[in-house]
């Protein structure tokens, strides 16, 4: 087709694509995208939460001694800042649509300084986890000899799922700066806001996992 | 040759810009549609190739073609190549991406730059799994099975884990750009229940493609960290679980079966009614078989471990939820049988596969269910009896199925007809070539002869002889519709926008349509297979 390459280039952003009636469609067609997208995730993350359970049944002591070495306070610190930046991310959504230009830069650069400051805790916490030989494997090494060995599946399991979660946040850092420069050069407008508003289900999509994933890990056998 | 009457619209999708730049950066669907054509040709032929060494190295008992490793490496990725490169993205990404659009009364899939990334992502998966290949092969089976494939394989298995994993994204992407497309963008009138079956087909696929997928995207994963950090998720000697792989690996790799099937039956329910010029018998019966066979697909995946050591209630529920899967796929059958009857048959080509298809399916149908008793499946597990049956499903049937709609739809895609005489001899010869091929691997299984060896005692020799008797003559079999189907594409008769007098969507523009697909958006005020009724008491 002769319009691909050449024509799109020149096209105006916000453009309504040619295979669209009306920007109505192409919004409801985006939006349902993101949501079907989001399903896959689920069932993405699904695998490794069954995999969780399966394990953690038949190794509560070993899960328990395990989850006790993570750094509580730094996880709960992270929980709070995704929170704040899920807040943060409503907020540039509701800016974008009624067309705040100066507001939603303000909110998308505030959204991606949380997620940041979520990376570098992360990072942190990591690099406890290897000086504390917590990495499975040849060097793996635990306090207590008796759980040493079903010790090394929760850690396996944690980096796994923490690992895949600061991937989705990196993704998202790469989305939201996107959206940034959309957001500078006026291509978002009120009447062209559903990027805005799909990058944010993404965003919600992460911070939720994390939802799930700071309470199974970091928090078993608390309450005794 | 005599001038014909009919000419190429002057405009089409075909000749609306030339070059390797208008290809490889097209948004149009249909092209699309044409690259993945191309690319899963090559990875079928590469697939086959594998096939063909290892029925050569099983025409003699003892193994004397090729070592038991490299055997090992022949059957891994003759089946990594066809299941994952092949079977999976066939129908849809080729049939399903070039009409979805058409049939519907669309422009193009809601998303064409993530239709031609999934193109691009399935490609460069595709390499990562054949430099695999190259660099030491693969000798887990295609089925990854742990420990060995963490802990023991000395193969390239991470190349070509990393090669499926990012070929799983491109089946993601395809089936999501399927469920938009059907939700959002059928042309105004066209209800849910005007849709043709293959949309009803492709959607209960896509939704296998989407939700199925990612669990195997990220059981490659864990074992990929297993492989490279020395993780332990299924390692035992740390508490780890090989049975969980299996449990993960085949809640994905049952259900993508029913990816490779449900399309299979849209383009059978297209040919039965084109080509006995009837509507559908029970329409609405074969619409929600399909949408029934892929949420019963999720539930059955345990009746693959009935050896795992799984435990006997597991199994009994799995073993009775499998043959539930009966019902549906029965009902398909039995309503193109119904529609048959009475109807006012033509034998084109694209005829032969979908009768093919329906005596093919009905058998890899049947015996599934001998293997979904608990009883009799421990029997014949890892036996040649399964290697039949599955073969009979996704060769007799998903690769019938996506022969007869490339024949079908070969006009609307090309403009042109192929010779007809020369694509029934093709269709006739895969047909005896395949049951030749794989009926006596039935006995040969019930017999209990092994899969996945190299040599085997001479007793089996006459039927393994017969087999790869078979698989020479399907092998020639397939090559004959790539040398006329290429040849018409220059000196094929050139056919007007409906040849088959079929009705649909995709009959109503031109053939080969315009870039945009209509020239004018169709307005649908009347029910799929709306063939007029037949006179001389052929009432329908």
């Amino acid at each position: 087709m002769s319009d691909t390459t050449a024509e799109a280039g020149r096209r105006p952003r916000p453009a309504l694509a040619h295979h669209f009636d009306d920007l109505a469609q192409q919004k409801d067609a985006a939006t349902l995208g993101m949501w079907v997208f989001l399903a896959t995730e689920v069932l993405f993350f699904g695998g490794l939460f069954a995999a969780y359970s399966v394990y953690r049944g038949w190794y509560p002591e070993a899960f328990g001694a395990a989850s006790h070495s993570l750094d509580i306070t730094l996880g709960a610190v992270n929980t709070a800042v995704l929170i704040t930046s899920s807040l943060t991310m409503a907020l540039a959504v509701h800016a974008a649509e009624t067309g705040e230009r100066r507001l939603l830069v303000l909110f998308l650069v505030a959204t991606m300084a949380l997620g940041a400051v979520f990376l570098g805790i992360k990072a942190v916490e990591y690099a406890a986890k290897f000086a504390e030989h917590h990495v499975p494997g040849p060097s793996f090494h635990f306090e207590e000899e008796a759980l040493s060995r079903n010790a090394q599946i929760f850690f396996s399991l944690y980096f796994v799922m923490t690992g895949l979660h600061a991937l989705h946040m990196v993704i998202g850092l790469g989305i939201m700066t996107w959206m940034l420069v959309w957001a500078w050069n006026g291509t978002i407008t009120k009447e062209y806001a559903s990027p805005i508003e799909i990058s944010g289900l993404y965003w919600h999509f992460v911070d939720i996992v994390w939802i799930f994933l700071f309470p199974l890990l970091y928090l078993i056998g608390r309450h005794a | 040759m005599p001038s014909h009457p009919v000419l190429l619209p002057p405009r089409h999708y075909l000749n609306d810009g030339f070059g390797v730049k208008s290809w490889l950066l097209t948004r149009d669907h249909k092209r699309i549609a044409l690259l993945y054509l191309a690319a899963v040709t090559v990875f079928f032929f590469i697939g086959g190739a594998f096939a063909v060494l290892i029925r050569l190295e099983l025409a003699t008992p003892a193994g004397d073609l090729v070592t038991d490793d490299t055997y090992n490496k022949l059957f891994t990725m003759h089946g990594v190549m066809l299941v994952f490169f092949f079977l999976i993205p066939g129908i849809p990404a080729v049939l399903g991406n070039f009409l979805v659009p058409l049939m519907i009364g669309a422009k193009d899939l809601a998303f064409p730059k993530i239709n031609l990334a999934s193109w691009y992502i399935f490609v460069i998966g595709g390499t990562f799994t054949m430099y695999a290949v190259v660099t030491g092969g693969l000798d887990t089976g295609w089925t990854f099975y742990t420990p060995f494939s963490t802990m023991s394989s000395t193969s390239a298995v991470v190349p070509a884990a990393i090669g499926i994993f990012i070929t799983g994204f491109s089946s993601i992407l395809t089936g999501l750009n399927f469920i938009v497309t059907i939700h959002r963008m059928r042309a105004p009138g066209l209800t849910w229940f005007r849709l043709p079956l293959f949309i009803w087909s492709h959607y209960a696929a896509s939704l296998i493609m989407v939700l199925g997928t990612p669990v195997v995207a990220v059981t490659i994963v864990l074992v990929a960290a297993d492989r490279i950090f020395s993780f332990g998720i299924f390692d035992p000697n740390r508490g780890g679980d090989p049975v969980l792989f299996q449990h993960l690996f085949w809640f994905y790799s049952h259900p993508a079966v029913y990816i490779m099937i449900l399309p299979a039956m849209g383009v059978i329910s297209e040919l039965v009614a084109a080509f006995c010029r009837k509507q559908i018998f029970g329409y609405t019966f074969v619409a929600f078989a399909s949408l029934g066979i892929a949420v019963l697909g999720f539930l059955v995946w345990g009746h693959h471990m009935f050896v795992a050591g799984q435990s006997v209630y597991a199994a009994l529920i799995f073993s009775f939820l499998s043959f539930l899967v009966a019902i549906p796929s029965a009902v398909k059958v039995f309503n193109w049988t119904a529609t048959m009857y009475k109807g006012s048959i033509s034998w084109d080509t694209p005829m032969l596969y979908a009768i093919g298809f329906i005596g093919l399916f009905t058998v890899g149908g049947l015996t599934g269910l001998f293997l979904a008793a608990v009883g009799l499946d421990v029997h014949v597990t890892d036996t040649y009896f399964i290697v039949a049956h599955f073969h009979y499903i996704m060769v007799g049937g998903t690769i019938m199925a996506y022969l007869g709609g490339l024949h079908y739809w070969w006009p609307k895609i090309s403009g042109r007809m192929y010779n007809e005489l020369a694509a029934k001899v093709g269709a006739v010869i895969i047909f005896f070539g395949f049951n030749l091929t794989f009926f006596p691997q039935f006995i040969l299984g019930y017999l209990g002869m092994p899969r996945r060896y190299h040599a085997y005692p001479p007793e089996f020799q006459v039927l393994n002889v017969l087999s790869s008797a078979g698989a020479s003559i399907l092998g020639v079999g397939y090559l004959i519709p790539m040398v006329y189907l290429a040849w018409s594409l220059r000196y094929g008769k050139i056919v007007g926008a409906n040849p088959w007098g079929a009705v649909g969507l995709e009959w109503t523009t031109t053939s080969p349509p315009p870039t945009e697909n209509f020239a004018e958006a169709p307005v649908v005020t009347w029910d799929a297979y709306d063939y007029p009724t037949q006179v001389e008491g052929h009432v329908v």
